[in-house]
């Protein structure tokens, strides 16, 4: 397996070590705020393990998607609140 | 609609559960696992990105699988039926799983409690935090304050530092007195005292203070500062992230839709792990938070029982109860002080799917009336991160479980219903 | 000396009116509730408000409480999620479409405005329907509400006119013009309302025989937030013949938007069934229903299910009026699945007659007596 994975967020292409989830690969790429609770202020994730739905974004055409349970894999494409 | 069947189903591939499995697939059960997390360990020993199965978790599954247990990773059940049957869904699609005896190892989840702040992006559960990191998160560097309540805030503590984080102080709510009573209680429990005393040395370099807790995050986009009260006085720390926690509440969801007795928000189960459902044990921290060692122990009960040898149970029985103590003196030592009870303001938000204020929320009767009247814990997550905070705000039980225990799309949720019906009608 | 002039039990969404209606017109109301307000059936519904054409009855209540509901809109707050989307009954095949016009002319004739959609306006007003239904019928001035919110409002407008709300406060019987409560404490009153859903017969004492209230389980789902899915509550033109359906199980097609972007999925119907678990069945064949119509709503996350309890009455009209013989104790219940939009009607028609007033409608078809006239078993 490679090292690495080329995924797309919000249009821009980014490499990430392999295994990485999508959470993860969000907070390093400076996306941390990943989306806008119900009277928009930002939010990203808290919990890490899938409880608290904090870090949900578009993954794949998919919405509502828990970035933290999810890994990255080639060519996925994550839609985030900054899209 | 996929369909599984097995002897012995494990829900959960933490320590409870990959004991149980191990126990029972030795003594000649067909089991299944199905956990929802990609690679099996659960939250305490999660797999790390880069190194792959932790130890523990390894030679548990190693085991389990010499005997031909079966993992199902990235799947999870978000329905039950009488039979057991239990309903599942992962990357595939929906799956039906049919039984003789279910483990339930459901875990416990990190109870986070609001405060002016807490949900700036980069305000973390301690167990959180490390959990991102070992899915990858970048912590080398990152200034970081770990608080809340719990041994576990020292492990994590321990993890980041060793990760190149600057790990900025540990922030323990328990008064200091208690805390280091039950670390001279440690005697009793050599195994544990040996990790105390290796955490310790790893944390050498990290200040450590006992009645503190956060007050205030404060940032625009994501946390910049964090205030809290140390021994009475503020202090203002520039940080990069914050870990924090006050210890853990079971998981029972399942166990609830399965009609086992839930009392004191933990599943209750007798000394051979078994609930008040006929079929359904349960193991681990679902039954009352202990740890992993006990973890460990109540699965291996579970797991001979579920197999048939109550003579191999009853063999672990004096470990799961050792274990029990232990847990019992955790509870003691580290249980949440009143103070925690004045740290949201009127403003601060506590169901942060709904963004229901604590301002609404104190005027409210009982759990059903606030649920009706403010939505909070109508969102996403269905009142698990809110619920766990107003058991200790306000003393309100979990509410009523109903299916689906997770989101799902409707078609899932349909197929699920319509297998379900398929299987009342044969079983008639 | 009478302490008040009225008790109202029970303080769901139709106790809740009544009591507003009847402090709006100076009475003294003192209001007993067993829990906590707009607990029961009124939690579950789907808090549609709407006219039904049934019967001349059912449409006099409809249309009085639908107008009720509209003039005041101005005056729900945002908690009550007023939502003027309108309703569409969809066709699914020629007979229907015929219903479809037959329906409209009904409706027009008696001055309630209804569209009669061709395919190509069905699929402008609704896109998420799939192509090929023949068509529907628009009722533009069809709302959606949300129920324990608009009780909780209807309780405060009748507490800022003196009203006195107990919570907690069980009634175990409801006689002419008294109440005792579960501790043993009477409390006397000009007039006695009961509208305390499927509890009503058995608190009256004596019992009034003709008054049978049975339980109609219902299904619901409900979404996570997916804006622009949905613009009108839609339902199936099938949806009648499942409300009055014989014994058994039924289900049709009922979908809602919310105001926070949720979609909001019914309908079931299982009568004399008060078991509160969740049948993912009835959900599987609620979901294969609406996907009939709505085929991407199988794309759709469900976050949360819950079942509700219709007070059904046997003759499909709820049961507003004296106890025959008891002057000073009235009954308010039988609702079924459409208590939301006629509780203001309701409201209105108690008030009127405890002021001895005409109401708007003949207050005839919904008389307890007409339960012992007629030996309709209610």
């Amino acid at each position: 397996m490679a090292d690495t994975v080329r995924i797309v967020v919000d249009g821009t292409a980014t490499v990430v070590p392999t295994g990485t989830t999508v959470a993860a690969a969000l907070g390093n790429a400076g996306r941390l705020a990943m989306r806008r609770s119900v009277t928009g202020e930002p939010r990203g994730p808290v919990c890490g393990m899938g409880i608290c739905f904090e870090c949900r974004v578009t993954i794949d055409g998919a919405p509502h998607t828990r970035s933290c349970m999810v890994s990255c894999v080639e060519g996925m494409e994550v839609v985030t609140e900054h899209a | 609609m996929h369909e599984s069947v097995s002897e012995v189903l494990v829900i959960g591939a933490g320590p409870a559960g990959l004991a149980a499995a191990a126990a029972a697939a030795a003594d000649g059960a067909d089991v299944l696992v199905v956990d929802e997390n990609t690679r099996p360990g659960g939250q305490i020993w999660r797999a790390e990105r880069d190194s792959g199965v932790q130890s523990e978790a390894g030679e548990l599954v190693t085991l389990a699988m010499s005997h031909g247990a079966r993992f199902f990773s990235g799947t999870a059940v978000f329905d039950a039926a009488r039979g057991p049957t239990l309903f599942a869904v992962n990357g595939s699609g929906p799956l039906v799983l049919r039984t003789k005896r279910v483990i339930l190892a459901l875990g416990a989840t990190e109870r986070q409690l609001p405060f002016p702040g807490w949900t700036l992006p980069g305000v973390f559960g301690a167990g959180g935090l490390q959990a991102l990191g070992k899915n990858g998160l970048d912590v080398s560097n990152r200034r970081i304050a770990v608080a809340g309540s719990g041994p576990l805030l020292l492990v994590v503590a321990a993890w980041l530092e060793r990760r190149g984080a600057k790990v900025l102080g540990v922030f323990e709510q328990a008064p200091r007195a208690d805390v280091m009573r039950f670390g001279r209680g440690l005697w009793r429990h050599p195994a544990k005292l040996l990790q105390a005393v290796q955490l310790s040395g790893s944390l050498v370099r990290v200040p450590r203070y006992h009645d503190a807790w956060p007050v205030r995050a404060e940032g625009r986009d994501q946390v910049e500062r964090l205030v809290l009260s140390v021994g009475g006085h503020e202090r203002t720390l520039d940080v990069d992230y914050v870990a924090c926690a006050f210890g853990f509440a079971p998981v029972t969801g399942l166990a609830a839709l399965l009609g086992c007795a839930i009392e004191d928000a933990r599943v209750q189960v007798d000394a051979f792990q078994r609930t008040s459902v006929e079929g359904v044990l349960c193991a681990g921290e679902s039954t009352g938070i202990a740890g992993a060692d006990c973890a460990r122990a109540e699965g291996v009960v579970a797991g001979h029982m579920a197999a048939g040898r109550e003579d191999l149970a009853c063999t672990a029985c004096r470990w799961r109860d050792r274990e029990r103590r232990f847990g019992a003196a955790l509870e003691r030592a580290f249980s949440l002080r009143d103070e925690l009870c004045t740290l949201p303001t009127a403003d601060t938000i506590v169901c942060r799917c709904e963004d229901v204020a604590w301002s609404e929320l104190v005027p409210r009767e009982d759990e059903r009336d606030a649920k009706l009247q403010t939505r909070v814990g109508m969102g996403p997550c269905q009142g698990r991160v809110c619920g766990a905070a107003l058991e200790f705000l306000k003393g309100w039980p979990r509410g009523r479980v109903r299916p689906p225990l997770i989101p799902v799309t409707m078609d899932v949720l349909a197929a699920a219903g319509a297998a379900r019906h398929r299987g009342e009608e044969s079983a008639s | 000396m009478k302490s008040v002039d009225a008790i109202v039990v029970g303080a769901g969404i139709v106790g809740a009116a009544c009591a507003e209606a009847l402090a709006a017109e100076g009475l003294r109301v003192r209001v007993v509730e067993r829990g906590y307000p707009g607990g029961g059936a009124t939690s579950a519904g789907m808090g549609h408000i709407l006219v039904l054409d049934d019967s001349d009855a059912q449409l006099a209540l409809t249309r009085l409480s639908r107008d009720l509901w509209a003039e005041r809109s101005r005056e729900w707050p945002a908690a009550v999620e007023w939502l003027p989307c309108g309703a569409i009954w969809v066709a699914s095949d020629d007979d229907e479409m015929d219903a479809v016009g037959r329906k409209a002319l009904w409706f027009t004739e008696r001055g309630i405005r209804a569209e009669v959609l061709d395919p190509a306006q069905l699929h402008d007003a609704e896109p998420s329907l799939r192509a090929g239904l023949p068509g529907g019928l628009r009722l533009p001035d069809d709302s959606v509400v949300y129920p324990p919110a608009a009780t909780a409002h209807l309780l405060a407008r009748a507490q800022e006119r003196g009203a006195v709300i107990g919570h907690r406060v069980s009634a175990r019987v409801a006689g002419d013009g008294f109440v005792v409560t579960n501790d043993g404490t009477r409390l006397e009153a000009g007039v006695v309302v009961v509208a305390a859903g499927l509890a009503a017969p058995g608190l009256l004492d004596p019992p009034l025989p003709h008054l049978r209230v049975r339980p109609k389980k219902g299904h619901l789902a409900i979404t996570s937030r997916a804006s622009g899915f949905l613009r009108h509550q839609l339902i199936e033109l099938g949806y009648l013949k499942s409300a009055h359906g014989p014994v058994g199980s039924s289900i049709a097609f009922n979908v809602q938007p919310r105001a926070t972007g949720q979609v909001l999925v019914g309908s079931s119907r299982q009568i004399d069934n008060d078991d509160p678990m969740v049948e993912t069945d009835i959900l599987s064949r609620m979901i294969a229903r609406a996907s009939v119509f709505l085929p991407k709503i199988v794309d759709l996350q469900v976050i949360r299910t819950w079942v509700g309890f219709r007070p059904s009455t046997d003759h499909n009209l709820p049961v507003i009026g004296p106890v025959p013989g008891r002057p000073r104790l009235l009954i308010a219940t039988g609702h079924e699945g459409v208590g939301i939009t006629t509780s203001l009607g309701t409201g209105r028609l108690i008030a009127d007659h405890v002021l001895g007033v005409a109401s708007p409608i003949d207050p005839a078809p919904y008389l307890p007596e007409r339960l012992v006239r007629d030996g309709v078993r209610g």
